[in-house]
């Protein structure tokens, strides 16, 4: 092994370690059944993982290993039938509906394949949706609105309506929208699968900037070539179980 | 722990999420707000209109009929003439008394007959004191002869009597005798009130009584605004509320057929709501996912559906003020007139003038926002159950 990588690969073993000390995720025995006719779709098995601060994780796998099951009960959307999954310190099977709500608004943003973009309101609107039910001041929402497009590159689009962007512009924005209430979680499905190769390595270096500026922990629902170059960790899953999970080289930003 | 504290949203973020998706909705949603508005101004106007005539008809019957109320005779039944011959009696001085006052004004009916131009005809006379002042009767005509009589527009038409022109009565006295003699039209007179002038006629109390041979006879007396009931004696007092039952009795049936009408218009309006309602519920599933995956709680965003869906109300209520203002102002000040307002044989003017209570304007508001809130909330319940992974799908059935 050349020096140099060795080098780097102590450090990202360091690194991991460190990770796994101060774990903001952290997921024990989960498995998640879905009912189907008269029996049950397994989407996920026996999973236990840990993420720490500052992650630039993805769980990669084809269709159907369970990404999407697996980030969606990571961002509260939903709750394993068994096994616990503890977000923040809390078990997110334990939350009623008013606490998983207030965690997703304060401590997780969202990143859509299909940007999910409220189609009536403009860029401003959409990215101050999520300050706007935290009650935030007026002179402080705008400044965080417009710092947050600042990070995507889209202050000139702060009037437009999601309908006049690009693909990329409006992916752009879900991410200013994620990341304008400074969330320690990031979850972002297929992020970069309704993009071309240009948008995609844009809106991936956007993210990974923010993941090292602001310390944000990035978690992927993956299975784009592009996406799993920026990734520091790899997590593959296969038939709802975790098959891999290793630290990788990524590209410099 | 702090950070899981529940969000509380400005109770106005639901009325600007409202506002903003209603305005993006564009053409979808001035379709239903001008439907809603049509309801809203159609729902005023009608009901306008029949407090407008209510309230006509009511001061018309008082000021040409029944006064402030009336003192009946005990055998008198209005509805029934055969009553007329035992319903009079003769008045007390205490009576007297009250009518050289102006407090009451006396009124003797007979059954007769009369015969324009050889037809026969069942009337009814009315004997009536000449100088009168409670009733709008033009009765000083009754001074122009001896034999003067007057009678309504209607019944002259009807009889084809002119003013100046002989009229021959029949009748029988006090003995069930016949008698018969030519009086002379001195008026006819115009009233909205039919109950005044089909069938009657109209002559002064002092013939009638020599006529029928009940000296100082009155079968019931109109009762002026001053009236004191203590003073009633043999007389049964009847008030406003009696004598004006029939009147409002069609008032209130004329009322229920039209709100048949505005409650069609008004479900139509609902149903539109509903109906985008539910379209907007399953058109905007990943919308609703993302206001989940925002932050709020589902029972939020069924509450930004329903303000939503209730805005329309509210929309619509802006909308009919702007073009219903001025056109309901119009009519009050024109009036609206119906020709065949004189055939209706109820108390009814050439020209009614609408009249829009702040409680007919409050409750219309009221009954089109509430239900409007309703028909939001039924679809809407729906994003309660919705998961909101298959909601960001979109692939709710």
């Amino acid at each position: 092994m050349p020096a140099g990588d060795f080098k780097s690969c102590l450090f990202l073993i360091i690194n991991y370690d460190a990770m796994e000390n101060s774990s903001i995720i952290q997921i024990d025995r989960l498995s998640k059944h879905f009912p189907v006719g008269k029996g049950f779709f397994t989407a996920l098995r026996d999973i236990d993982l840990k993420f720490g601060h500052g992650e630039f994780a993805g769980l990669v796998g084809p269709s159907g290993s369970g990404k999407t099951t697996l980030l969606n009960i990571v961002g509260s959307l939903d709750t394993p039938s068994e096994g616990t999954a503890i977000v923040m310190g809390k078990s997110v099977a334990d939350l009623n509906q008013k606490e998983s709500a207030a965690l997703r608004n304060r401590h997780i943003g969202f990143i859509f394949q299909t940007f999910n973009l409220l189609p009536v309101y403009t860029v401003y609107d959409n990215v101050e949706f999520a300050l706007l039910l935290q009650k935030m001041p007026a002179s402080e929402r705008r400044k965080a609105v417009m710092e947050a497009l600042e990070w995507v590159g889209l202050s000139d689009k702060v009037g437009s309506k999601p309908a006049m962007l690009s693909g990329g512009e409006s992916q752009r924005v879900s991410i200013a929208r994620s990341m304008v209430k400074k969330p320690e979680i990031v979850l972002a499905d297929e992020p970069t699968a309704n993009l071309d190769a240009e948008n995609s390595h844009h809106i991936l270096r956007t993210m990974k900037k923010l993941n090292e500026e602001l310390g944000t922990t990035f978690i992927f629902a993956t299975h784009d070539e592009k996406v799993m170059q920026y990734l520091k960790r790899k997590i593959s899953l296969r038939d709802g179980k975790v098959e891999k999970d290793e630290l990788v080289e990524t590209i410099k930003t | 722990m702090n950070w899981l504290k529940p969000l509380k949203p400005n109770a106005m973020l639901a009325f600007k999420l409202a506002y903003k998706n209603l305005m993006g909705a564009g053409l979808r949603t001035w379709l239903n707000v001008s439907v809603l508005s049509f309801a809203f101004v159609v729902i005023i106007f009608y009901n306008g209109m029949i407090d407008g005539w209510n309230r006509q008809a009511r001061r018309d019957t008082r000021e040409w009929e029944v006064g402030a109320g009336q003192l009946w005779h005990p055998e008198y039944d209005r509805y029934d003439p055969y009553t007329f011959e035992d319903a009079h009696a003769v008045l007390n001085s205490d009576i007297q008394e009250l009518v050289q006052k102006d407090v009451l004004v006396p009124v003797l009916v007979e059954q007769a007959t009369m015969y324009p131009q050889g037809r026969m005809q069942s009337i009814v006379m009315k004997g009536i004191r000449a100088d009168q002042q409670i009733l709008k009767l033009p009765t000083e005509s009754l001074n122009e002869a001896d034999d003067a009589v007057m009678i309504g527009k209607r019944m002259a038409e009807s009889a084809r009597i002119q003013e100046g022109e002989t009229l021959l009565v029949r009748w029988r006295d006090k003995n069930g005798t016949f008698d018969a003699r030519e009086l002379y039209i001195a008026k006819v007179f115009n009233s909205n009130v039919p109950s005044v002038d089909n069938g009657q006629l109209w002559l002064s109390l002092d013939l009638l009584q020599k006529m029928t041979g009940k000296a100082n006879e009155a079968t019931y007396l109109v009762a002026s605004e001053n009236y004191n009931q203590d003073y009633a004696g043999i007389w049964e007092f009847k008030d406003l509320d009696f004598l004006l039952a029939d009147l409002d009795a069609i008032i209130q049936s004329k009322k229920g057929g039209g709100m048949v009408g505005y409650i069609l218009l008004l479900i139509i309006a609902l149903l539109a709501i509903f109906d985008t309602q539910v379209l907007s519920i399953f058109r905007r599933q990943r919308e609703i996912g993302t206001y989940i995956a925002l932050g709020m709680t589902r029972l939020q965003v069924v509450k930004i559906f329903t303000v939503e869906g209730s805005a329309h109300s509210i929309l619509a209520a802006l909308l009919g003020a702007a073009y219903g203002i001025p056109l309901l102002l119009w009519l009050d000040t024109k009036g609206l007139t119906f020709s065949i307002a004189e055939d209706t044989g109820i108390t009814m003017a050439d020209t009614i003038y609408p009249y829009y209570s702040l409680g007919l304007i409050v409750s219309t508001i009221l009954l089109v926002v509430i239900s409007s809130t309703i028909v939001s909330y039924i679809p809407a319940r729906k994003i309660a159950k919705m998961k909101p992974t298959d909601a960001l799908k979109g692939k709710l059935q």
